[in-house]
């Protein structure tokens, strides 16, 4: 390509980062020196095959993030012309994720969550005193630690960048109140078994699935799968057996698996914990999802906000690797299959499958029109099975116990077990595990009921694409059918309680910013309406209406509507429903015009 | 006939495009959109060119042969399908003549001396070879650096040698494309502005068609071919040639040898120049016609690239005391004692209808419909064809077969001495043109003067840096001009543009060996020394 | 040339026409369209369908020669049984498809959608988007009044995921002085609908330059140039073809832009006259914009097969030889 790239070139340092990702740059016309030797008449970069490497623009984009603490021009221009990324397209990519700094940022940022569940646990005063400190501090939307809300984290740049986070299993422990507890089928290890040792692993059942998997044949593992009736668990609730029928039968190759650790849902940790807590069974989860659909190849797309979570993933996977259970022959069973992880970058919408496939592509983390599916046109436009985590680890425990035993967990519309993200006003937040089928109060009460036992004003389920619901719902089953009837949804599994001392129009208000801030920008009805939206919930809020209140819900009512008919994803068709239902039901403004 | 044999459309369906001594990318832009178009289709694309340039940066490969090779690459290209039994036996048994003595011709050319003449990896040419041979489709594009050549033909073709080859002509989406540098080139050569041709390619040495022209006409027509533009100027240096009529050319500042075309013009007994401009040559000229902007303050027709007949349409008043080129002529006409009627575009272009078969069913009418038309174009019903010689490919043949014609690699002219050790070649830029007399009257931001381009590592031999003014001199001439360093150049190679004329006279450098069988000039060769001042 | 007839004779016309290959066409589906049942090709786009059958179909970011980006949702139509409405634009016809063009969803949407981009973007110069304004009865002044302008530059520097809390007094607009850093072109963002057409032209649909790309996020999302640099000192060859493509004259000949200013452009005195640019032997369709004698605009047919509608600096902008009449009594 006739890149025009102008600008300062890189610091020794930068190129250094920079080749840790992309290695060594072997011609001048991309980012290499001049050698009249090889290159004095003829050269082979700029064609396809050169273009093809965008997909390691976040990694390069990460390394230079993650060594100076910011993307330095000098280094962007470097990564341009490596990868022969025009500059304007790169600069695009960068400002889209705001893990990505294009100016200087001191070398440890504390990123300090404020989204809901900090909020009612004294997030504001985390910030107040860090007001007053010199440490370099920024807001930040939901971290995924809700459990130990209030919570921040510190991305710490240099020669061996770090984030500080809990580690030990003290910390897993914590988090899973349930641990040890006999029964559990997902999170049995979590806070039990070393998460980092293979070995460990294999002691606990670890690798059985797999081993059976080759036995059985991929089209057995399908239909196993199948019968399950294991459906998505990350929100949309799609039987993953005929997801991964579709992938394996398509006629164009190759086909890739994506597994989407992109969990950003305000309210949601679960797959943290699975990944920080049992990170093989993940492994083992996809290596089967790739053997049954086909693919050689699969991307574990972990957010950015989570580098435990990926650090403990690639110990696995390297470990994996090494003892042959990943790779070009795995088990020896004939068949190819490994795992690389990619890291997000702060964008939320990355979680929407068709951003993910973008973001893995070295694209801004726009959502594509569907159809085509991913089924059909995925990853790299090719045939991609995309499951999120709690879906994956499912897989090993279906293959093992057979699909239709695991059928007859739940109910029958809701099938196995299932992880809730407990958090808010409650006595012990956490992840718990429970099979389908308890009420909205039994999963509070396993979690030690509402904090000093006070009445609750309100219960989020879902998260903030997700609705809210009265007391009056506690006696909803938590499973697909039974939320559905109930006109919420189980979403990602966020069971985020309230109590009477909630500001309600203030959760309304963060959610708002929250949805304004993480839409893409691509289509109107959600670039704008998303702005639309918290403006009107501040005109409420500060009793100023334009004209009447009722006016206000009218119009608001209108924005909802466009923004769910008519916005090209997920985030922005359900941007308004938890403030909808909120509006609808909970009163959670004044409606008399003036400010309580 | 002479025209690109494909589509524009066609190359965004080929599987691979040898785009050969072409900056398409800046001389040929929107033909570009185009190309990557084939290129982000998944077509495979080879740059064959001196000069890394814009063009060369979206290629696959890029085979950077050294200045005046192309024959030798072309050659040992053919040499290699050959003996890699990959040449298409069935249509060269069907349509072609001449192979074996093609194939004996090549047989010489081994990788080895392609390698050792051009300077391109060997195993890059073999590459390129197979690739282009194993293709189903291929198409071969190509500007002035072929045809700039003191062989000009012969680079050519050694070009059609190789479609002829692999059957890569006649077919969809394969082809011999020459893009044309101005905009009515083709158009030009249709309606036979060429020394032999009468309008339609009809030779003028063929009694049938000057007949078929003086019958309609009333005149009497010359029976034999005339000058090109080099053998004009050979005639007004042996004094044959005493007066010229100028029509939209700026020779003084396009031909090579500057100084010494300024001498010929003087030194005319009469010169006519007809133009939009005052040009440097209408300052020289004995009587100056201002005419129309044939593009926007005239109608009639031009021809493009792909063959295609559209039309230019008047949009505005020309300045006052302009007139266009047919009312000029006209008015010439009548004072030479013939009345030709009041001008008309349109009844222009329908006698030439009736007497071009392959402009024959392009009526106004249907050119404006059509949005133009794609000659042969043979009567009212026929559409214009997408690509020519189809014909080759029909069972039994239709008409004559095509023949092989081997050529051998002769380098430039002017070799490279201790005296003249720089190798200087020409071309142009994204928003100049030509020689500048259109494009001075426009500001572009991306305008940059005159500059001589060498190479990083020559600029450090000679100690001098970007902007810094050097003297360049050929044997025929002496300019001053600022250095620019560009990394696309390799040691020994310079660049230099003709846009700026008034300010940097590039064509006094420039060596007016030219082409026997075309007449042009060998733009891109000329040997040069680069001092510093 | 040793075949001398070969040489100085035509070649004979070919027996058959040459043709580019034909592709197989899928058989045609059977759909219902605003009650008419029809056949249409399943490679057809509902927009398509809806254009061909005469229902008017409101598009912004849709243009024939780039490739659908379906971003702006003005488009919306009905499909029966889909949960959300689907753009028309890129959304091809399936056999039994019911498909509603004016359904209250839609007219709804399409009333938002234009109330959006109505109270947040300048559109005095897109005559077409207001035109939809006023068919749709949106009401773009019931969000409240516009905040002011962004400072120069202000808006490309917001960084993703922060946002200044709004107030509730007034409604955000992307409001911003102009970019004039050029002689050719400017650039209004105050009248950018972020429709990604310009994105489009200068990438792979036509020029591949990619001199500007969208930047930012959500809201603050924008179209810039590598860390906001002044055109000169970016990629841009001033093809204009971003100009060619802008619905909403955000991107504007200079020329245009200083008349305007000077209350001199008048649009209903302009002829406009398809010509062949005088340059290379490419042979682009130049429609030359004529008012009192002189070029003020040049754009290209999108149906002409050279140009697509595309072209490049000199074609575009290379006109001015034959305005420069300063030695011609006015």
């Amino acid at each position: 390509m006739d890149l025009r790239i102008a600008g300062p070139d890189p610091t020794p340092d930068e190129r250094a980062a920079v080749d840790s990702i992309l290695g060594q740059a072997v011609s001048a016309w991309a980012g290499g020196t001049r050698d009249l030797d090889t290159e004095s008449h003829s050269a082979h970069v700029g064609g396809h095959e050169a273009r093809s490497r965008r997909e390691l623009l976040l990694p390069a984009l990460h390394a230079v993030q993650d060594r100076f603490g910011w993307v330095p021009p000098s280094a962007m221009n470097y990564i341009c012309r490596r990868l022969l990324v025009p500059p304007a397209e790169a600069h695009g990519v960068a400002t889209f994720y705001h893990l990505f700094s294009l100016t200087p940022r001191p070398p440890a940022v504390m990123h300090v969550c404020d989204d809901i569940a900090c909020r009612v646990s004294g997030a504001e005063g985390v910030c107040r005193e860090l007001a007053n400190t010199t440490t370099a501090w920024q807001r930040s939307p939901c971290l995924g630690q809700c459990e130990r809300a209030p919570a921040w984290l510190v991305i710490a740049s240099g020669d061996t960048p770090r984030a500080k986070e809990a580690t030990s299993l003290d910390a897993l422990l914590r988090s899973t109140p349930q641990s040890g507890t006999p029964g559990l089928r997902l999170i049995q290890r979590i806070g039990q078994v070393d998460p980092e040792s293979l070995t460990a692993y294999q002691a606990t059942r670890g690798y059985e699935a797999l081993r059976k998997a080759v036995v059985l044949g991929a089209e057995a593992v399908i239909r196993e799968v199948t019968v399950s009736k294991l459906m998505g668990r990350g929100g949309a609730a799609f039987p993953t057996g005929r997801k991964w029928d579709a992938v394996a039968k398509a006629p164009v190759h190759p086909h890739y698996l994506v597994c989407n650790a992109d969990e950003s849902e305000p309210g949601t940790f679960k797959d943290r914990i699975v990944m920080e807590g049992d990170p093989f069974a993940l492994v083992e989860g996809m290596t089967i999802a790739g053997f049954a659909t086909g693919s050689e190849k699969g991307y574990l797309y972990i957010r950015g906000e989570y580098p435990l979570a990926a650090m403990r993933m690639q110990t696995a996977i390297d470990a994996a690797r090494a003892a042959g259970l990943l790779g070009a022959n795995v088990m020896g069973a004939g068949f190819a299959f490994d795992i690389e992880i990619r890291r997000g970058a702060g964008a939320y919408i990355c979680g929407e499958e068709t951003a993910l496939f973008n973001s893995i592509e070295g694209k801004r983390g726009e959502p594509r029109n569907k159809p085509p599916f991913p089924v059909q046109s995925g990853l790299f436009g090719k045939p991609t099975a995309i499951n999120n985590v709690e879906t994956l680890v499912n897989v090993p425990l279906i293959v093992r116990e057979g699909g239709e035993a695991f059928a007859g967990i739940g109910t029958s519309g809701s099938t196995g077990p299932k992880l809730f993200c407990v958090s808010g006003h409650v006595e012990r937040p956490g992840l718990y595990e429970l099979p389908f089928g308890p009420t909205l109060r039994d999963v509070i009460a396993l979690a030690g009921g509402v904090r000093g036992g006070k009445p609750i004003r309100a219960i989020l389920l879902g998260g903030a694409a997700g609705v809210f619901v009265g007391p009056d719902k506690l006696d909803m089953p938590l499973t697909f059918e039974g939320t559905r009837a109930a006109g919420a949804t189980l979403g990602s599994g966020v069971v985020m309680v309230f109590d009477e001392s909630v500001d309600l129009a203030d959760i309304l208000g963060r959610i708002a910013e929250f949805f304004r801030d993480e839409s893409c920008g691509q289509c109107v009805p959600c670039r704008v309406g998303t702005v639309r939206q918290e403006e009107l919930l501040q005109r409420l809020r500060a009793g100023a209406p334009i004209g009447s209140y009722k006016d206000e819900i009218a119009l608001f009512k209108e924005i909802a509507q466009v923004m769910r008919d008519a916005s090209i994803c997920g985030l922005g068709q359900t941007a308004a429903n938890a403030i909808e239902s909120a509006l609808i039901t909970l009163d959670p403004v004044p409606r008399n015009g003036s400010r309580s | 006939m002479g025209g690109g044999t494909n589509s524009y459309s066609e190359i965004e369906n080929t599987e691979v495009i040898l785009l050969w001594g072409s900056n398409a990318r800046e001389t040929h832009p929107i033909f570009f959109h185009h190309l990557l178009k084939g290129v982000h289709n998944g077509a495979k694309l080879y740059t064959i060119d001196p000069r890394r340039t814009s063009s060369a940066r979206w290629a696959d490969s890029w085979l950077g042969l050294d200045i005046g090779s192309d024959i030798a690459l072309a050659n040992a290209v053919g040499r290699e399908i050959i003996a890699a039994g990959l040449h298409h036996q069935e249509f060269i048994e069907h349509a072609t003549t001449g192979f074996e003595e093609y194939a004996r011709v090549v047989e010489s050319y081994t990788l080895e001396y392609a390698e050792r003449e051009t300077g391109v990896p060997a195993n890059v040419i073999r590459e390129m070879a197979y690739t282009y041979a194993t293709a189903k489709t291929g198409m071969i594009c190509w500007t002035l650096g072929i045809t700039e050549h003191h062989n000009a033909v012969d680079n050519v073709l050694s070009l059609i040698n190789l479609a002829l080859l692999t059957g890569k002509v006649g077919r969809y989406a394969c082809g011999l494309n020459p893009l044309r540098g101005q905009n009515n080139v083709q158009g030009g050569g249709d309606m036979g502005a060429l020394p032999d041709r009468l309008p339609g390619f009809q030779h003028v040495e063929v009694d049938e068609y000057r007949h078929k022209f003086e019958a309609k006409w009333g005149a009497t027509i010359p029976p034999k071919r005339g000058k090109n533009l080099t053998q004009m100027f050979e005639a007004m240096a042996t004094k044959e040639l005493r007066a010229l009529y100028v029509i939209g050319e700026n020779p003084l500042q396009s031909e090579a040898d500057q100084n010494h075309a300024r001498h010929l013009l003087e030194d005319l007994d009469f010169m006519i120049v007809q133009d939009i401009f005052l040009t440097r040559t209408a300052e020289l000229a004995h009587v100056v016609l201002p005419a129309a902007a044939a593009w926007c303050e005239s109608e009639g027709t031009v021809t493009n690239s792909e063959r295609r007949v559209q039309r230019v349409r008047k949009a505005m008043e020309p300045p006052k005391g302009a007139r266009d080129d047919i009312s000029i002529l006209f008015e010439l006409a009548k004072r030479m004692g013939r009345d030709w009627g009041t001008p008309n575009s349109e009844a222009i272009w329908d006698e030439l209808r009736a007497l071009s078969p392959v402009h024959a069913g392009m009526s106004y009418a249907r050119l404006e419909a059509a949005k133009g038309l794609q000659w042969p174009c043979y009567d009212e019903t026929h559409p214009g064809e997408l690509f020519l010689h189809s014909r080759l490919w029909e069972q039994p043949l239709t008409g004559p077969r095509v023949a092989f014609n081997p050529v051998e690699h002769d380098p430039p002219v002017e070799r490279l001495t201790p005296e003249y050790p720089f190798r200087l070649t020409t071309g142009r830029r994204l928003s100049e043109y030509n020689t500048g007399v259109q494009t001075a009257g426009y500001d572009s931001p991306l305008r940059r003067p005159e500059t001589l381009d060498l190479a990083p590592e020559d600029a450090e031999r000679l100690g001098v840096r970007e902007g810094e003014l050097v003297r360049v001199s050929s044997r025929r001439g002496t300019v001053d001009v600022a250095v620019r360093v560009d990394d696309c150049l390799r040691p020994g190679m310079t660049f230099m543009t003709l846009h700026f004329q008034d300010d940097v006279a590039t064509n006094v450098l420039t060596i007016d060996a030219t082409d026997p069988k075309s007449g042009t000039a060998e733009f891109k060769a000329a040997a040069v020394r680069v001092e510093r001042l | 040339m040793n075949d001398e007839s070969y040489w100085f004779r035509p070649p004979p016309r070919s027996r058959e026409l040459p043709m580019a290959p034909v592709r197989d066409e899928p058989p045609p589906v059977e759909i219902t369209i605003d009650g008419r049942a029809l056949h249409a090709s399943p490679n057809a786009t509902i927009l398509e369908v809806c254009r061909r059958i005469g229902i008017d179909t409101p598009t912004l970011c849709y243009l024939e020669n780039l490739t659908p980006v379906n971003v702006c949702r003005v488009c919306v139509v009905e499909v029966v049984g889909s949960r959300t409405l689907v753009p028309a634009c890129s959304r091809r016809v399936e056999g039994g498809m019911v498909i509603l063009t004016d359904s209250p969803r839609v007219r709804l949407s399409r009333k938002m959608v234009l109330e959006f981009l109505g109270s947040s973007v300048d559109l005095s110069t897109a005559p077409q988007a207001r035109g939809y304004l006023a068919r749709y009865e949106a009401s773009p002044t019931r969000y409240g009044s516009p905040a002011p302008p962004a400072s120069a530059n202000e808006r490309d520097q917001r960084e993703p995921g922060h946002h200044r809390a709004p107030s509730g007094e007034t409604s955000e607009t992307v409001a911003q002085p102009t970019k004039v850093d050029n002689d050719l072109y400017i650039r209004d963002y105050s009248k950018c609908i972020l429709c990604y057409k310009c994105v489009e032209a200068c990438g792979t649909d036509a020029q591949n330059t990619f001199a500007i790309a969208v930047a930012g996020r959500g809201f603050d999302a924008r179209i810039s140039t590598e860390l906001n640099v002044p055109l000169p000192d970016s990629a841009c060859v001033y093809c204009g073809n971003c100009i060619g493509v802008c619905p909403t004259g955000a991107l504007m000949f200079k020329s245009e832009h200083d008349m305007r200013k000077a209350g001199t452009w008048n649009e209903p005195a302009q002829t406009q006259t398809d010509t062949i640019c005088s340059y290379c032997g490419v042979g682009c369709t130049l429609t030359l914009h004529v008012q009192d004698n002189t070029i003020v605009k040049v754009t290209s047919p999108m149906d002409v097969s050279v140009t697509h509608g595309h072209l490049c600096i000199k074609g575009r902008f290379g006109f001015e030889h034959v305005q420069n009449r300063q030695d011609e009594p006015k």
